[in-house]
């Protein structure tokens, strides 16, 4: 025979604090949350793979382009930035560890350091992206040799070094919207943990944002290397 | 033309009318698409009734009558039955996809002792160059029972070029060259549309293929592309036909509306204003082979840069006829 | 009750509510309780009423370009006349018309109005799994509605809803406002298909077995899919896109070095598999209406449900068939051939085992069957017609040509809207609590399927004849059949203007409607009609199939006449 319905009563017997109406029990509603995330991620795979796509063309197209421009972007500032994405995958961890285990301030500070190291990220970004606006090393029709070798920048690149720069800009740039995007959800995550909201039973939404950091230091790993390091 | 010849004529049209709702079939592939289509076709009409008829036949029977309790069959599925209608279709299918693949390759495959003509596309009109003779032509000229290859390119956006009566088409496409090949099989005039969506004149990007017996092919060639076959013609005259021909109709009018570009009508002599800032008192010859040549060169004030250039596509004598025809427009 | 399944006691329940529960509607009131609902219900509806209205506007817009069709011929030598509209304006018209209709008529008509609304009730859930991401993709489809219609007002687009580049890199219309557009309203999409895969996995009722899951959800299943594996391609297309017209980065233009048929192959790699996000939820609500209506069991349920997932799967494998002529390898084409007719055999499955269905049923003709019939129709002459395209050699002739113009209405229009106006009728006393006028609406569905026959029909005659897509005017010899085409899109849009007028006046004064006016066995005809706010009085718990229908049925006169 049928259950009882326990959606009017929050206030019934064993009816978990933080279960939505909707849901029947704690593990439903975690793994659904669980679930939709990896639904989530997969979408955010395909969006990039298009992405990466547009890369692997744009490079058959302009096989020199990409092995000269390369060598205008940084890879000490990129390594800096991939070992900050990386350290804070980690502590990321530790914050879900943390949850886990009911420590409050661990999943605290561990946020906190995240979201530094992501802050971080993004300074290096800036500086980076500041030199680029500053040589004229810009995207498509923005792209500016003349101020780039006049800046003493060998802008002087066989091909088509604005796609270069396009491709450059598009992809760090969705890449660094993604990071900010998180960092949002994190600054969330602080309030939400100071509220005493997570628990070893209840931390799938603070599991969740950290699986999409991870996805979003994935993305990192691979443009690192297709960016900075051309061979 | 007498009423004999129409006769003649129509009797040869039909004869090459498979249907009345077919274009006539007058290139090498066209018999061969018509046969696939109409195989299809069959099968398509066998399948509908197969399935209409028994879905309007089980309306008519099964309908609910009465108010009595009904009895309903307690069938769920029929193995057999649900394997017969996959695996029936599916060899059709293959038998189709096979067919269809065998006639495509031949339309792919163009013969080693085709001729070749270049094709152009742009906003909006198609140009035809003879590379050997280097003749420019509006229309495609082709004599009748020869394999003709087409490598088709396009100045700006993607168009496609397709004749219904050869049953071929391929879009044009920019940075790139296209190739098709058909061959004509008797001496008729056939339409040229272009097919893939290029903008505001779209509908008007047409010309025609005219096939035509070899000797009038080699007589058309040795005036250089001139159907006027030698015979002297007012410049202006034939300046109104390229007017028509080449495109320059899409865009500028010829009685004082003004269209994408700006009017022809008392252009000849008016003062020109320009987005730069500069100006002309009277437009003279130069500056219309300039306009005609090197179209960004000077700027109307009211329009946008747009226009395609015309080098190499128009011959000193054609140019002049279009500066003899704008002249005649008071 | 006329049911087998086990419910809740309804006694308990009406001892201690004292009276009627309110339904959904009227639980809480105010506008405010509108925009900020997180009932999947509520949420349905307001898609419904975004989907009708874009629905009559693009409707507009056609009768516009048929209208435009009735004239206009080459007049003699001086080139073209015009008729009603230049051919900008023309050009703007079907542009608008076509992305009007797919981007915000039918890729979320049935999923995102009839889906939330009756997804969480067949499977006896409360609601979607993430009710507050429900309610932020129907902001997310309003957003990217009023920036597609905005670029009405800035001038409107003239590319052709496919964006087909360098056309849409260079042209001067207001590209980047409709692209974001569609851009966002991607977003909806993807959102609504991971809420509904995350429903299906997770909310069932207990005893709700993936073999006992109604066909409608078996359909949105496989449509969720592609929508979350394919939508996102778009997206980055689209964005690619808008970068291109704005900062010339070179990909997709072959002045700055790109390749324009690049863009095609990304723009398909979607938009063939959102083909099957239009038509699989159609597929999913014709299982519903012939069933019950029949009152037997569906003809091969796996097979049913297998195929919707074959279709999503090869879907995604044959975008290439829409660029035989564009240039691509070979081999490519003959493979995306192979494929395109690999994807016919499910769906022929599907359309047999439909008729098979009605064998020794006892048939309710009411109007959501006729519609039903119409969609069988149709949706036959739809699907064999795309033999001819997928065939490389009849397809060189027939490409871009009216034939395929015709062929995709009879898919999309005479299958999925066909489909969606039957599904209305057939769940219409369900989500309103009142019953249409069957009588006018046997007559729209005739006037509809006239109308659309008359419409479509001479079109293939058309395209057969090579008259090609997309021009504003044409040659005389295309005449009459344009003029044909053009009075039966008058009487297809008369046959929904009655539709129009009998649902307003069944709002009005339409008759109650009982909790199950067809017999149904699947559990949103368990509830009140229309449903309480959490759906079900207590955990429904199901212990069979929905379709097991009993052999004779002896509670006929309990059914209220219906």
């Amino acid at each position: 025979m049928g259950q009882q319905s326990s959606h009017s009563t929050a206030a019934g017997h064993n009816h978990p604090k933080y279960l939505a109406h909707h849901f029947e029990s704690m593990e439903q509603q975690n793994s659904s949350g669980k679930l939709g995330m990896w639904l989530f991620l997969g979408q955010e795979v395909l969006f990039f793979s298009g992405l990466f796509l547009m890369y692997v063309l744009a490079r058959m197209f302009y096989p020199d382009t990409f092995l000269a421009a390369h060598e205008l972007l940084d890879w000490k500032l990129g390594a800096l930035n991939t070992i900050f994405l990386l350290t804070s995958s980690l502590t990321m961890a530790l914050a879900v560890r943390g949850a886990q285990v009911n420590s409050q301030p661990q999943m605290y500070w561990n946020i906190v350091a995240t979201i530094v190291l992501g802050g971080a990220f993004m300074v290096v970004k800036y500086i980076e992206y500041s030199h680029k606006f500053h040589d004229g090393l810009l995207p498509g029709h923005f792209f500016d040799a003349a101020k780039a070798m006049h800046n003493g920048v060998p802008a002087n690149i066989p091909g088509a070094p604005a796609v270069f720069f396009a491709i450059y800009f598009i992809m760090t740039g969705t890449h660094g919207l993604h990071v900010l995007i998180g960092m949002g959800l994190m600054l969330w995550l602080l309030v939400r943990i100071k509220r005493g909201d997570f628990n070893s039973e209840n931390h799938v939404y603070l599991e969740n944002v950290g699986l999409y950091w991870h996805i979003v230091d994935l993305i990192w790993i691979f443009l690192f290397p297709l960016l900075y390091l051309v061979r | 033309m007498n009423l004999g010849s129409a006769l003649g004529y129509m009797m040869a049209q039909a004869a090459n009318t498979t249907s009345w709702w077919k274009p006539i079939q007058a290139s090498a592939h066209a018999g061969a698409v018509d046969t696939l289509f109409n195989f299809i076709m069959y099968l398509c009409f066998f399948f509908f009734v197969l399935i209409v008829g028994a879905m309007v036949y089980f309306i008519v029977k099964y309908r609910r009558k009465g108010n009595g309790p009904e009895r309903t069959s307690p069938i769920k599925g029929n193995h057999t039955l649900e394997i017969v209608w996959s695996v029936i279709p599916g060899i059709l299918l293959v038998l189709i996809f096979a067919w269809g693949f065998k006639d495509w390759l031949a339309i792919a495959v163009v013969p080693a002792n085709a001729m070749e003509v270049r094709v152009s596309g742009q906003k909006w009109n198609w140009t035809f160059t003879y590379p050997k003779e280097g003749i420019v032509s509006a229309d495609l000229v082709v004599p009748a029972g020869q394999p003709v290859k087409l490598v088709m390119t396009s100045k700006d956006v993607l168009h496609s070029f397709y004749i219904p009566d050869f049953r071929i088409k391929r879009d044009v496409v920019p940075g790139k060259y296209s190739v098709l090949w058909f061959e004509p099989s008797e001496e008729a005039t056939h339409q040229i549309y272009c097919t893939e969506y290029c903008g505001t004149e779209h509908s008007n990007m047409l010309s025609k293929v005219k096939v035509v017996s070899s000797a009038k092919y080699e007589e058309w060639l040795a005036n250089g592309g001139d159907e006027d076959g030698g015979t002297p013609v007012p410049l202006a005259d034939k300046g109104k036909k390229l007017y028509e021909q080449r495109g320059c109709v899409a865009c500028h009018s010829i009685d004082g509306t003004n269209k994408v570009g700006p009017t022809w009508k008392g252009l000849y002599g008016s003062a020109r204003k320009f987005t730069d800032g500069t100006s002309l008192a009277a437009a003279d010859e130069n500056y219309i082979r300039e306009s005609i040549l090197v179209p960004n060169a000077k700027i109307v004030a009211g329009y946008a840069g747009v226009m395609p250039s015309y080098q190499g596509q128009l011959n000193d004598k054609q140019l002049e006829s279009i500066i003899e025809y704008i002249k005649t427009l008071k | 009750m006329e049911s087998n399944h086990n419910n809740v006691p309804q006694s308990a329940h009406a001892a201690s509510a004292g009276g009627a529960e309110p339904n959904y509607i009227n639980a809480h009131k105010g506008i405010w309780s509108w925009m900020t609902t997180v009932d999947h219900k509520r949420l349905g509806l307001m898609y419904l009423v975004g989907v009708l209205t874009f629905f009559g506007l693009g409707g507009i817009f056609a009768l516009l370009v048929r209208t435009q069709l009735l004239g206009p011929i080459f007049g003699g030598a001086s080139g073209k006349q015009e008729w009603l509209f230049s051919g900008d304006t023309y050009n703007k018209l079907f542009t608008l018309h076509g992305a009007v209709m797919v981007f915000l008529v039918i890729i979320p008509s049935i999923p995102a109005s009839l889906g939330n609304f009756f997804l969480p009730l067949m499977l006896g859930a409360k609601d979607v799994a993430f009710p507050k991401l429900n309610l932020m993709s129907f902001y997310v489809y309003v957003l990217g509605g009023i920036f597609l219609l905005f670029s009405i007002f800035t001038g409107a687009v003239d590319t052709g809803w496919t964006f087909y580049t360098p056309y849409s890199s260079t042209t001067s219309t207001s590209v980047v406002s409709a692209v974001m557009g569609v851009f966002i309203l991607g977003f909806s999409s993807i959102l609504t298909g991971v809420n509904f895969i995350v429903t299906i996995h997770k909310m069932r009722a207990p005893g709700l077995t993936w073999v006992r899951l109604p066909l409608f959800v078996w359909a949105q299943y496989a449509t969720s899919l592609i929508q979350v594996l394919a939508t996102p391609v778009l997206a980055i297309t689209l964005m690619l896109l808008a970068i291109e017209r704005t900062m010339g980065i070179g990909i997709f233009d072959a002045k700055l070095g790109g390749d324009p048929v690049l863009f095609q192959h990304f723009f398909w790699f979607y938009s063939h598999p959102a083909v099957y996000i239009m038509i699989l939820p159609a597929f999913g609500v014709i299982s519903e209406i012939i069933t019950i209506n029949s009152r037997k069991q569906i003809f091969g349920y796996k097979a049913i449900a297998m195929s919707s997932v074959a279709i999503a799967v090869i879907g995604f494998l044959v975008w290439g068939h829409h660029m035989f002529t564009s240039g691509q390898s070979e081999l490519a084409s003959a493979v995306f051939s192979f494929l395109t007719f690999a994807v016919a055999i499910p769906t022929a499955i599907k359309t047999f085992s439909w008729v098979a269905t009605m064998y020794g049923g006892s048939l309710r003709m009411n109007s959501a069957m006729w519609y039903a019939q119409a969609f069988l129709f149709l949706f036959t002459i739809g699907g064999l017609t795309g033999l001819f395209l997928g065939t490389l050699s009849v397809d060189i002739h027939l490409h871009d040509t009216y034939f395929v113009v015709a062929h995709f209405h009879y898919v999309m229009m005479g299958g999925t809207m066909t489909a969606f106006v039957g599904a209305l009728h057939h769940w219409w006393p369900k989500m309103t609590g009142r019953m249409l006028n069957e009588f006018w609406g046997k007559v729209s569905c005739f006037f509809v399927f006239v109308g659309f026959n008359v419409t479509f029909f001479s079109q293939f005659l058309l395209g057969t004849k090579g008259m090609p897509r997309r021009y504003a005017n044409y040659l005389p010899e295309f005449q009459t059949w344009h003029q044909i085409s053009t009075i039966g899109s008058y009487l297809l849009g008369l046959g929904f203007f009655i539709t129009l007028i009998y649902m307003i006046q069944s709002l009005i004064n339409g008759e109650k409607a009982p909790k199950n006016p067809w017999g149904g066995l699947s559990l949103e005809w368990e509830t009140d009609s229309p449903p309480i706010e959490h759906n079900f009085h207590g955990q429904p718990v199901v212990n069979n199939g929905p379709y097991e229908f009993p052999e004779i049925d002896h509670s006929k006169s309990n059914r209220g006449g219906h």
